[in-house]
């Protein structure tokens, strides 16, 4: 009975919002509205569960001193300044606000750099996957070696440059031929595998969905 | 006596030129024609769609009209102007998004030319707009779900009726025990990466269903198994998972909440978070499967640095060149939708997964059949895909 009720529940949820989907009265946009307006409450219900399983965690790594607890004050000391802030800024406002100027310098000067730091990352990480997918020591990763190779040369301006100088002086080649055999890379084998992928994965979407509204697949509710 | 006459004549031509061309600029061009007003179909009855065809002057000369007003009136009010600014010439067309509250509107457009000089059409019949209980236009969509739940359901039943189903091999989900059994040997942890998407995204369910599996090894091999989550609720589903897994094993004594933790719900925060955590603990086996994005790749070539085992999927095709730069095994397309089934061996669930190749394989027939008829000019085929909504 504490499995049946859930799985019927999204079931006949569920089915109601795939029929919202063709229905596009009122009656049907509100009950759309209602439905994300719940999910959102549920969801700020779960962040507190979620912060309070993250504040345990660390508090009871720095109270053992456990392995690395040291980075555990760094994110409990976080999660205490950034609230603080945003209340000392409310206090001297009169009224809540969250764009206050301590919390806009704390998000500014700590967030933001941080975050953009980590993103910055990825360049660099590119570079060194990229190297150890272009070791051509398979027919696939020749393959991919050359389409990058040809999409590197059209990318950058010194490509076509070189090209025109050079073998593009040839009567049978272009000007600009990198430009156009990276885009026709682009745009015809690469776009035809990617439509493949995305296809397979919408099949496979609903194919999940069905299952979980005929309760086949209960893993949303956790096992 | 002559210099007099022919300064007078001068002044009458000049007044007479100046009268005449004032006459020409205030000319009022012609209105717009045809107007109509209608309910604009497939909506929740709040719009209300006004066509005309342009006037006679549009693009015509100095009289030229350069845009049309669109004016709306109730009962026996006044009519106002409920376009923002002028409509573009050769517009023919404007749906009025705020025909609410069961109203019936009147409308008049109005041509408005170079000098401002505004002329307005005949008033359409009162209009009112009505909310639609099924989009006409989404019927092919609804067909083809109905056909696809169709065969599923078909297929469902033929594997209740005790008939074995194959399915091909995926070497994704069989190095799952793999991995695990490779962390069991070096003693260190599993890492599940359940991604940064929420439990309304079929991707992050997938990863669940893996992850179940993933915990099912771990259990057997009393490996621990640890997964960040970048979303409290997919946190709860983990952790119930996890708990009834070790159930199942006959372990709950393995389960420890903490295992199935929350970490950040900001994409990078979480990276950093993740990335740290795979530096300092360096499992030996990391599973990626959910959604990702940018950071698919800062946390696999992160857990590539530290020689782990990686076994990736995501529902999104962007990422999965990162995933199978950096990873050793990737899931790509349906089968990471597939794990479920696969991986429990469900029959009823492979019934689902047959179903899927079957209409797959109509899909690939109809577009090859298509494309080959496009090329005859006949579109009938190609026509059925196009999103007509």
């Amino acid at each position: 009975m504490r499995r049946q009720i859930p799985i019927w529940i999204c079931g006949v949820l569920g089915l109601l919002l795939v029929i919202q989907f063709f229905v596009p009265h009122q009656v049907s946009e509100d009950f759309l509205d209602k439905s994300n307006d719940w999910f959102r409450i549920l969801t700020v219900f779960a962040f507190v569960i979620g912060i309070g399983s993250l504040i345990r965690l660390h508090a009871r790594r720095i109270s053992r001193r456990g392995e690395n607890w040291r980075y555990s004050i760094a994110v409990i000391a976080g999660i205490v300044v950034m609230p603080l802030v945003a209340l000392i800024d409310s206090i001297k406002a009169s009224e809540f606000v969250t764009n206050g100027m301590w919390f806009e310098w704390f998000y500014f000067n700590f967030y933001v750099p941080l975050d953009a730091t980590m993103f910055s990352l990825l360049a660099f990480f590119i570079a060194s996957a990229a190297y150890r997918a272009f070791r051509t020591r398979t027919l696939d990763a020749t393959l991919l070696l050359l389409a990058g190779i040809a999409l590197m040369i059209g990318n950058a301006p010194f490509g076509n440059i070189f090209w025109d100088a050079t073998l593009g002086k040839l009567p049978f080649l272009p000007n600009g031929f990198p430009t156009i055999l990276g885009d026709w890379i682009l745009v015809v084998p690469g776009m035809a595998a990617k439509r493949a992928i995305l296809i397979g994965l919408a099949l496979g979407a609903i194919s999940q969905s069905l299952r979980i509204l005929l309760g086949l697949d209960r893993a949303w509710m956790g096992g | 006596m002559k210099f007099e006459k022919m300064l007078q004549r001068i002044v009458v031509c000049a007044l007479m030129l100046s009268f005449g061309s004032s006459i020409g600029f205030s000319q009022q061009p012609a209105p717009p024609s045809n107007v109509n007003a209608f309910d604009t179909p497939n909506d929740s009855g709040t719009s209300v769609t006004i066509t005309w065809n342009k006037s006679a002057d549009d693009g015509a000369g100095e009289n030229s009209v350069i845009g049309y007003n669109v004016l709306r009136k109730t009962g026996n009010a006044d009519f106002e102007v409920i376009t923002k600014a002028p409509l573009n010439a050769a517009s023919t067309r404007y749906i009025d998004k705020g025909a609410t509250g069961g109203t019936a509107f009147t409308y008049v457009v109005q041509a408005v030319t170079t000098s401002e000089v505004k002329v307005d059409s005949m008033p359409t019949v009162p209009v009112k707009a009505v909310g639609n209980w099924y989009h006409t236009k989404k019927t092919t969509l609804l067909a083809a779900i109905l056909f696809f739940s169709g065969v599923t359901l078909v297929f469902i039943q033929i594997s209740r009726g005790g008939k074995k189903l194959f399915i091909r091999k995926i070497a994704g989900l069989d190095a799952v025990e793999e991995a695990v059994g490779r962390a069991t040997e070096m003693g260190r942890p599993i890492f599940f990466v359940p991604g940064i998407g929420q439990l309304d995204s079929p991707g992050t369910i997938a990863g669940i269903n893996i992850f179940e599996a993933v915990a099912g090894y771990a259990a057997a091999d009393q490996t621990k198994l640890k997964a960040p989550c970048a979303d409290p609720i997919v946190m709860n589903v983990m952790q119930n998972s996890l708990k009834e897994v070790y159930q199942a094993a006959g372990r709950p004594d393995l389960f420890q909440s903490e295992d199935v933790y929350f970490v950040n719900d900001r994409q990078f925060s979480y990276v950093a978070a993740v990335d740290g955590m795979i530096t300092r603990e360096k499992p030996a086996a990391i599973f990626l499967q959910g959604v990702f994005y940018a950071e698919s790749l800062i946390l696999s070539e992160v857990g590539n640095s530290v020689g782990a085992i990686q076994i990736a999927g995501t529902n999104q095709d962007t990422q999965l060149p990162f995933f199978i730069t950096a990873c050793d095994y990737t899931l790509l397309g349906e089968e990471l939708y597939a794990a479920s089934a696969y991986i429990k061996g469900d029959p009823l669930q492979i019934g689902t997964l047959k179903a899927q190749d079957l209409v797959k394989l109509i899909l690939f027939v109809l577009l090859f059949a298509g494309t080959i008829l496009a090329l005859f000019d006949i579109n009938w085929i190609l026509s059925i895909f196009e999103r007509k909504w």
